[in-house]
């Protein structure tokens, strides 16, 4: 799993807010070389979050990202857009995990593939016995517009 | 200028969409002007039946032109007319008033060429080939003849009167265009990337030649991320790759993105074979539940899948048998099976993973992104197909291409670009669906059995089967069988 991805995942069991990273756990990573693209990563800089990036990198074993934000006078600079690059697209997390950093639920990484899907007792239910209490969920949610998640009953997490 | 387009006689719904996908990503549209159509000016030429693989285009660059046929999977050629006639008296007379100045640059001494000959319908033998080629010695040829490297190319592209009842469309009368090759399709790529030469392939694997026009279509190229939500063993990102696009993949069965058969033979090696870029990613993710940080829009420049729609392959959507069979509290994984526990899942109903996929497509495009899938469409007797596609406001509808897949269905491939913001208006519509969907899980899942529709014996209605054939004898011209 490269960085890129990692920067677009989010945990899928649970509302969160818009700053929120997944924690990295770290197994193994490798280093693959890929063509470099000056114009693309130019044009995903200013999408990208940032601080994110650097702890991933950073946890990844890669120091040499600057902290900061990088200003506009380094999207020119080819060595800024190659660390850049290899951040985002050449660090592979083979084996490790994402942590939701509020539940602590685990979506483990095998073999470079984040396995993102909740497990049994963390999907809604939609049987006949749950549907009344998913019409209540629903018409209060619609009234209050509330976070999608929040309907989702019944999340416990039972094995990390 | 007006050129010559002579199609692959095959898949003739997707000859000029892809035509035109092609036209729009090498520039031949004002996109600075709102107001100017996105499709090109055609024509036909005399008496011809619209299925006919002869059409003249009108492209504003020689450029762009062979920029589109060199790209295409299913142009033959484009060609600059130097001459048309209806006999080879009227093609001489046409060639010789064709200006010079068209003509002599691609004549000279320090050139080389060739001359080749072509009849659609019919094959020619040797013998006539060449009393046809040297029936040309009219046009000063001054250059070298090289079979192999030519310079340039000329065609003789006759259509003869054949017979009817040969599945080809209805010709009225000859005709006959000899002009130089602009550009055409690299056919060599589907040698390479054949389904049975590849490594890692699953039972809805796409078809080399369809995936390579469904690229096309989303317009992959280097510097795009292209997203497949449906990925299985990768046959649709392989041919985007090859147009140098970056990929992404999700597919809800782990053991498929993740382990395939083995350590050389999984979705990467698909990728390793051809000497592709690997994907940026492939995620055990659920279209129904997508992974996607809330913060994050607007990233893909298209989606392209095949969604599984319940003939060949049914999909499915976390949640599995033993939630909807009525157990209230949560199920959990006894201790000692958890090692390797996949969760079950439960089927998903058509209508609810295209809704999934056009909200996903809404919300992740970059502005003029476009979303590619196949869409089932059941057929009845009739040759037209009277159907109501998905709809979304973010959406444009610009292509529809069939292929006919069996006597009850077709498969329809649609080409939507997306021309609105994806609105928080939008996005509530979208949830209150989602948990419509959620609620009648049963009562669409019968709805959507396209299964049954395709596969179930035919109602004969007391008539035996001898007397049926009788009355519907197959008919000759195949049109969108091709």
């Amino acid at each position: 799993m490269r960085l890129l991805s990692y920067y677009m995942l989010n945990s899928t069991t649970h509302a969160v807010p818009n700053d929120y990273r997944l924690k990295i756990e770290v197994k193994r990573v490798t280093i693959k070389e890929d063509y470099f693209e000056p114009d693309y990563l130019r044009e995903l800089l200013p999408v990208i979050d940032w601080k994110g990036l650097v702890y991933a990198s950073k946890m990844l074993g890669y120091t040499d990202l600057p902290d900061e934000f990088p200003n506009e006078s380094m999207l020119d600079s080819e060595d800024f857009l190659k660390k850049f690059h290899h951040a985002l697209l050449e660090l592979h997390l083979e084996e490790g995990a994402l942590i939701c950093p509020e539940t602590g639920r685990r979506f483990p990484v095998k073999r470079g593939v984040p396995n993102m899907n909740p497990k049994d007792n963390e999907i809604p239910l939609n049987d006949d016995k749950s549907n009344e209490k998913a019409t209540k969920t629903k018409k209060r949610s619609l009234d209050q517009i509330l976070p999608p998640a929040t309907y989702k009953a019944n999340i416990t997490v039972t094995y990390i | 200028m007006w050129y010559l387009c002579v199609f692959y006689h095959r898949l003739l719904d997707y000859r000029k969409p892809e035509f035109e996908a092609l036209a729009d990503l090498f520039g031949a549209f004002d996109n600075n002007n709102p107001s100017s159509s996105h499709s090109l000016e055609w024509k036909l030429p005399e008496h011809h039946h619209p299925d006919s693989p002869f059409h003249f285009v009108n492209l504003p660059s020689e450029d762009i032109a062979r920029n589109i046929a060199n790209r295409s999977i299913l142009v033959k050629g484009v060609y600059e007319i130097w001459g048309e006639g209806s006999s080879y008296e009227e093609l001489k007379e046409a060639v010789n008033s064709y200006p010079d100045d068209r003509k002599l640059p691609y004549l000279t001494s320090d050139s080389t060429f060739r001359l080749i000959v072509d009849r659609f319908g019919k094959a020619i033998s040797f013998k006539d080939q060449t009393a046809l080629i040297k029936g040309m010695s009219y046009i000063p040829f001054k250059g070298k003849v090289d079979l192999r490297n030519p310079e340039h190319k000329f065609w003789l592209i006759e259509t003869d009167d054949y017979e009817s009842n040969n599945g080809l469309p209805p010709i009225v009368d000859k005709r006959v265009f000899f002009g130089r090759e602009i550009g055409g399709a690299d056919r060599k790529l589907l040698p390479t990337y054949e389904l049975k030469s590849r490594n890692y392939l699953g039972p809805t694997a796409m078809d080399a030649e369809v995936a390579f026009l469904m690229a096309n279509q989303a317009q992959a190229m280097p510097g795009k991320l292209v997203y497949d939500p449906f990925v299985g063993t990768g046959s649709i990102l392989v041919a985007a790759a090859h147009f140098g696009a970056m990929t992404m993949g999700a597919d809800i069965d782990i053991r498929v993105v993740r382990d395939g058969r083995g350590p050389d033979c999984n979705v990467w090696s698909n990728f390793k074979q051809y000497g592709l870029q690997m994907p940026v990613s492939l995620l055990r993710a659920d279209n129904n539940l997508p992974p996607w940080r809330p913060g994050l829009k607007e990233i893909f420049d298209a989606i392209i899948c095949d969604p599984p729609y319940g003939v060949r392959a049914g999909g499915r959507k976390s949640g599995g048998r033993k939630l909807l069979k009525g157990v209230v509290s949560p199920y959990t994984v006894p201790d000692d099976k958890r090692t390797g526990h996949i969760p079950s899942t439960a089927a998903y109903s058509l209508a609810e993973c295209v809704h999934d996929l056009l909200d996903l497509a809404a919300k992740m495009l970059k502005p003029n992104g476009r979303l590619v899938y196949f869409y089932p469409v059941l057929r009845d007797n009739n040759d037209t197909i009277d159907v109501e596609f998905p709809k979304h406001p973010c959406f444009k509808l610009i292509a529809s291409c069939e292929q006919m897949l069996s006597y009850r269905y077709s498969r329809v491939l649609l080409t939507m670009v997306k021309i609105g913001a994806y609105t928080d208006e939008i996005e509530e519509i979208a949830r209150v669906r989602h948990m419509e969907f959620r609620e009648n899980h049963v009562k669409w899942m019968e709805e959507g059995n396209l299964h049954a529709a395709v596969f179930s014996p035919e109602f004969l209605g007391g008539e035996d089967l001898d007397g049926k054939i009788g009355k519907d004898p197959k008919k000759k011209y195949r049109g969108k069988y091709v």
